[in-house]
């Protein structure tokens, strides 16, 4: 381990404003530093806003019969919850926060390709944003739709639709914009030497994911404007009274929704693959194997949209061929779960922080991978398909993939960020609050699914109170977790102890320069002769 | 590294190229007012294929510049073809 | 805006392959049309068959020949740049953006037309022919339209470059502005090469 105390005098990112004053120095910031901190920001306030909503279904389901919202508030509260954490945390989440911060960092380079595009993106996402919570309290009442706005009933409702459809059309453009620059960051600016198979693996996600953004996206760009041409102009695309065939709609919107959730998921899993390495002090298990996974996962993901529709009505052989290609995209991602696996096998493992959010990443990880094969197949498809088994499966995967990856990201990189270090006790205590509370509210659902526990219901039968009670309690304590590990943090911030350039003894090249970095990052190009993870 | 030399392609090549293009447009002008039944479309397809070949490889440089735009072109249409060969799988059956 | 300290360097490498990503993009947004078209095609054949006979072959045909000439037009414009030919290039972008707005008017003219004769989205006489031609007159009006404002769009990208090459700052070892914008145009030709025969021809 090299903890190394430089002595030297330079500014940070922090203090360097380039001639700005106040939150200009932020919000006309090119310094791809900034705009990850600016995406930061943004994200944690709109997954508090959306955890408060899930909350608050959590709170009507704890009895039977109406509790604390009406039917249609709880159509509305589902649908922006699921609008505001898919589109506005957790597909932005990972790569906009920590691929700004760190991609330039970790390939060494003084910032991404087109930096003005990455101000640019973000002010997309902003105003992409602002027509999203418009869409909340303007107009006939919030959309009630479901996330994912599905015809015909997406342009027969009353409710605010369009302010939504095309808030999310603005929010495409910015994740592709975020792709694009990744995608040409990393063909050209890595730093001399950094071959390839050099490049550390959270970069190699990054540039699966960028690949994902920039095909999928446009295809749901589409979709929802021909949404809003039907109910603008009255165009017939998906209305079967004009015509139309409403599964279409459904094909096209997993076409670009189902490999969104490899834009999820990927960036996660490189998080994951840079922490375990350097927790165990040894060099990752199998480097191109995770690599070469990550493509495939990346190219497979394209194929298997047709899962979400198995009850549909799709042809008997387009299910099939669906059944199967999920079940491929099941190898890549277990390759993964082996490589992290024996990565720690006879590691010389320091536990710390991050690394206990990196290990309940895989186990959470582990059950919402497995329970998706139950998904993934036919017969059992049928059974479980839209109930609380698959609000159970998805979450544990988001939030119990994602959400915990993007926690173990900042854990990870918040001594790098703010050149401060957080209380490890109170943040430990968090975390086992957070995995706790994750499970009795997940856990049950699962269960309930399996009973016929149908999803987005404000209401169920006696039967399932028991279960019902458990998970709400759950939604709880998953809160209080929450707040704690948040709080702990933002008390770090300003009041933490000065973290040193390299605290955890990480071997990529982001630790080689002073925290928080200076401007430029490095002050001079770093040249690679090394694989990324080298510890000997 | 940012300044490949780049060779210049001579005028002619465009305008040949172009009246390439424009035989084709003609051609299949012609053909589809002829009543071929499902073969119309193939062969409108197959023409306009062709054409985009040519566009993409004179036009756009494809022929003459660094090898990773072709092969990244080529990633993508195998993308579209497959997605839309995908998607027929349920229509077709159906 | 830009930090003084960093981006002293030009890497056109980097701009061409932002450009190519991005039109791989644009491509996906047609691509999704062009799968909404080939189903409802695939479903309703006889009635996609009778309503392409409503449209023009010889406006079709005459923009098809306008957009290739346009096409060539600005990739020679390329050439004569890298041969430090100002005024040529300056001819040549001329051409295509006027070449474009013939397109523009010849559209208008065409869209004029068809909605003269009750053919537009929600028009009484549209619903009465059935569901077959609803969707096809929505896709005809959707995907010309957005092809228009993908012309729209090049117009006033190439008359930046115009601009550009006007006072010098797109020269002859600096054109990748040029360059990229003369893909953009080539990708609006492309589309178009699948649009005509699609909705023109197969009739």
């Amino acid at each position: 381990m090299t903890i190394e105390t430089t002595g030297k005098v330079y500014k940070s990112f922090f203090e360097e404003k380039g001639g700005k004053k106040g939150i200009f120095a932020w919000i006309f910031s090119t310094d791809h530093k900034r705009i990850g901190l600016l995406y930061f920001y943004s994200i944690i306030t709109f997954f508090v806003t959306g955890a408060t909503l899930g909350l608050l279904m959590k709170l009507e389901l704890i009895a039977p019969g109406e509790t604390i919202v009406k039917a249609q508030t709880y159509n509305s509260l589902f649908t922006v919850h699921g609008v505001i954490m898919i589109f506005l945390v957790v597909i932005p989440g990972i790569p906009a926060v920590f691929g700004n911060f760190l991609l330039p960092l970790q390939i060494g380079a003084e910032d991404v390709a087109f930096p003005r595009l990455n101000l640019f993106s973000w002010w997309i996402y902003v105003a992409g944003a602002v027509l999203v919570l418009l869409s909340l309290f303007t107009g006939t009442g919030a959309p009630d739709t479901g996330w994912t706005f599905y015809a015909p009933y997406s342009f027969k409702t009353s409710t605010n639709m369009l302010p939504a459809v095309l808030g999310a059309f603005i929010l495409g453009f910015s994740s592709i914009l975020t792709g694009l620059n990744f995608i040409v960051t990393i063909h050209r600016m890595r730093a001399p030497g950094m071959t390839w198979f050099r490049m550390p693996l959270f970069p190699w996600t990054l540039y699966g994911t960028g690949w994902i953004q920039l095909l999928a996206t446009p295809v749901i760009g589409i979709t929802l404007l021909m949404v809003v041409g039907e109910r603008l102009f009255n165009i017939g695309f998906f209305d079967p009274a004009l015509g139309g065939d409403p599964i279409l709609y459904q094909h096209l919107f997993w076409i670009y929704s189902h490999p969104a959730v490899y834009i999820m998921i990927l960036p996660a899993m490189g998080v994951i693959s840079e922490i375990i390495p350097t927790f165990a002090r040894k060099t990752i298990f199998g480097y191109k194997a995770i690599v070469l996974s990550t493509l495939a996962i990346a190219f497979v993901g394209y194929f298997v949209w047709g899962h979400h529709m198995f009850t549909s009505g799709m042809s008997g052989t387009a299910l099939f061929t669906f059944s199967i290609l999920t079940f491929l995209v099941a190898i890549p991602s277990a390759i993964k779960v082996f490589n992290w696996v024996s990565t720690l096998h006879k590691g010389s493992i320091y536990p710390s922080l991050p690394f206990f959010w990196a290990i309940s990443f895989i186990f959470v990880f582990m059950i919402g991978g497995l329970s998706g094969l139950v998904l993934g197949s036919l017969a059992t498809d049928v059974h479980v398909h839209d109930t609380h088994f698959v609000v159970a499966h998805f979450h544990y995967i988001v939030f119990g993939g994602t959400g915990f990856a993007f926690f173990a990201a900042i854990h990870y990189w918040f001594p790098k960020i703010y050149g401060r270090m957080y209380n490890m006790t109170i943040g430990k205590i968090g975390w086992i609050i957070v995995f706790l509370g994750f499970n009795t509210l997940y856990g049950p659902m699962f269960y309930l699914g399996i009973k016929g526990m149908p999803r987005r219901y404000f209401d169920y039968l006696k039967e399932y109170t028991d279960f019902n009670v458990i998970s709400s309690v759950g939604a709880m304590i998953l809160i209080t977790g929450m707040v704690i590990v948040i709080v702990n943090l933002i008390y770090a911030g300003f009041k933490g102890e000065k973290a040193v350039a390299n605290p955890w003894g990480g071997s990529t090249l982001e630790w080689t320069v002073p925290s928080p970095p200076p401007l430029e990052n490095f002050e001079k190009i770093p040249e690679v002769t090394t694989g990324p993870y080298t510890y000997s | 590294m940012s300044q490949e030399k780049t060779h210049i392609i001579p005028y002619k090549t465009y305008v040949y190229v172009l009246l390439v293009l424009l035989c084709l447009t003609f051609i299949s002008v012609a053909v589809t007012s002829i009543e071929l039944g499902t073969l119309t479309v193939t062969v409108a397809l197959v023409l306009a294929s062709i054409k985009s070949f040519l566009v993409l490889s004179y036009f756009m440089h494809l022929r003459f510049d660094q090898k990773i735009y072709a092969i990244m072109v080529t990633g993508i249409l195998l993308i579209i073809i497959i997605v839309i060969l995908i998607t027929f799988l349920d229509y077709y059956y159906r | 805006m830009e930090h003084a300290v960093t981006h002293t360097h030009r890497d056109d490498t980097a701009s061409k392959i932002g450009m190519w990503l991005f039109l791989f993009t644009e491509m996906f947004l047609f691509v999704g049309l062009f799968l909404v078209y080939s189903i409802y095609r695939f479903r309703n054949p006889e009635a996609f068959h009778q309503a392409a006979e409503e449209l023009s072959t010889f406006i079709g045909t005459l923009n098809t020949v306008i957009l290739l000439i346009s096409s060539m037009t600005v990739a020679m414009s390329i050439t004569s740049i890298q041969k430090g030919d100002k005024k040529l290039t300056l001819i040549l972008l001329g051409i295509t953006i006027f070449l474009a707005l013939f397109f523009l008017v010849n559209k208008y003219f065409e869209w004029g037309a068809k909605i003269e004769h009750g053919l537009y989205p929600g028009s009484s006489y549209l619903k009465e022919l059935g569901h077959g031609d609803i969707l096809f007159f929505g896709l005809y009006f959707f995907m010309t339209g957005l092809h228009a404002f993908h012309i729209i769009v090049g117009m006033i990208l190439l008359g930046f470059v115009y601009h550009r090459v006007a006072t010098g700052r797109v020269h002859s070892t600096d054109f990748a502005f040029l360059e990229n914008g003369g893909l953009y145009w080539h990708l609006v030709d492309l589309i178009w090469i699948f649009l005509f025969p699609l909705f023109y021809l197969i009739t």
